[in-house]
């Protein structure tokens, strides 16, 4: 079974994203920040990691960063959740190693289009 | 709504786009008509078709036609034809239409625009077709659709079911909350409103058509007439793609599926004529 790392300092994100993706049979983990995420990455790299941009601790932007110079690190889709929905911060998040952008908000057929788009289901 | 109510209303749209209105679908005629009739200062949908039966009811009977399409669409929707145009159609047409370096495409029920300006970006991509000359027509029978289509401007949930992040990166900009296609892609698709029951042949000859989700709202005899002169606006080897669901099954030997492709299609050289009966709205009777 597919896991998925959901990484938002928002319990209610994290709540309803869990639930669309268990729909889609991943098995999932959660992290409140960058920081925290790291470390479960360290202890077990997951197939997915959903990703919020503003977050305590260390940003999603500093964590994909440290995420892609982990070892194995480049082996996770990562796409990215977030209202920060204007090109810029989406050319800055593919360029330091995304996969895929979602803006906030968003419902179960974008997920699904996204997680189609890289290849996960 | 009254039996001779529903009925009428089911004769008025067969009759103005094809559409076959099954006896079990009040809800949705509920459904789609009941703001129009509110915008009319009806409370019911009865009264409504009262206001159709009457007089100078010219305009509602584009409202009401307009409101009972289904004008759903999503960037690439489906995929599958995506795919079979890259991979199969546009690579025979390359070689193919090698010397007059020119292709026809056609999206006949282009709804929104969504799936015309997915063909616009997906040759966008297509470093073979430098020098080439790519004309896009897109049609639907709803104005409404095809003045949003025009407009290319899509909400934020719009662009982000079906389209890679690294195409709205591309060939979107963002306008006050919402994204437009740029120009450049706005002005490869030529727009207009057509429905598929009347002549359509002034459009001229095309090399590939895309007829899809539209055939499964019209009855056998409608299809076999729209499929008949579609055929006739298709170059002889051109390619025809319906929706992923649907087939030519019980619909004649007009076309014959392209081997080991879903919902792609080539004109049949000699076809026999497929029997028609009577097609209302003008429509030719083979």
């Amino acid at each position: 079974m597919k896991r998925c790392l959901i990484i938002d300092d928002s319990s209610v994100i994290r709540k309803v994203a869990r639930r669309i993706f268990e729909g889609f049979g991943f098995t999932i983990s959660e992290a409140a920040d960058g920081r925290q995420a790291l470390d479960a990455c360290v202890t077990e790299m997951p197939e997915a990691i959903l990703l919020d941009w503003n977050m305590p601790v260390m940003d999603g932007y500093e964590f994909l960063r440290a995420l892609r110079a982990m070892p194995g690190g480049d082996r996770p889709k990562v796409v990215f959740c977030t209202t920060e929905n204007d090109l810029a911060h989406i050319a800055r998040a593919m360029h330091a190693g995304a996969d895929e952008y979602i803006m906030k908000p968003f419902d179960k057929e974008i997920v699904e289009a996204k997680l189609q788009e890289v290849g996960l289901i | 709504m009254s039996q001779s109510d529903y009925d009428y209303l089911c004769d008025f749209l067969k009759e103005r786009s094809g559409l076959a209105l099954a006896p079990d679908k009040e809800y949705l005629v509920d459904n789609r008509l009941l703001p129009v009739a509110r915008r009319h200062g009806r409370k019911t949908v009865a009264e409504l078709i009262q206001m159709l039966k009457g007089p100078d009811s010219g305009h509602l009977k584009v409202e009401v036609t307009e409101a009972m399409m289904n004008n759903e669409s999503y960037f690439f929707r489906d995929r599958v034809p995506f795919d079979r145009l890259g991979d199969t159609v546009l690579p025979d047409l390359l070689r193919t239409r090698a010397l007059r370096k020119k292709i026809r495409i056609w999206c006949a029920a282009a709804s929104t625009g969504q799936e015309p300006y997915s063909i616009a970006m997906q040759l966008d991509q297509r470093a073979e077709l430098g020098g080439w000359r790519v004309e896009i027509a897109a049609t639907d029978i709803s104005g409404d659709a095809i003045e949003r289509a025009k407009a290319g401007l899509y909400s934020q949930f719009e662009v982000q079911r079906g389209l890679p992040i690294q195409m709205l990166m591309q060939h979107f900009e963002e306008v006050a909350g919402q994204w437009r296609i740029v120009e450049r892609l706005r002005n490869r698709v030529d727009f207009q409103t057509i429905n598929l029951l009347t002549d359509f042949s002034r459009l001229g000859q095309f090399d590939v058509v895309f007829l899809r989700n539209v055939l499964i709202y019209f009855d056998r005899d409608t299809k076999l007439d729209v499929l008949a002169r579609v055929r006739e606006s298709l170059a002889p080897d051109g390619y025809l793609l319906l929706g992923a669901a649907e087939t030519m099954v019980g619909l004649g030997d007009l076309f014959k599926m392209v081997p080991e492709t879903r919902a792609l299609y080539r004109p049949n050289v000699a076809p026999k004529k497929p029997e028609l009966a009577l097609v209302p709205g003008g429509a030719r009777v083979a």
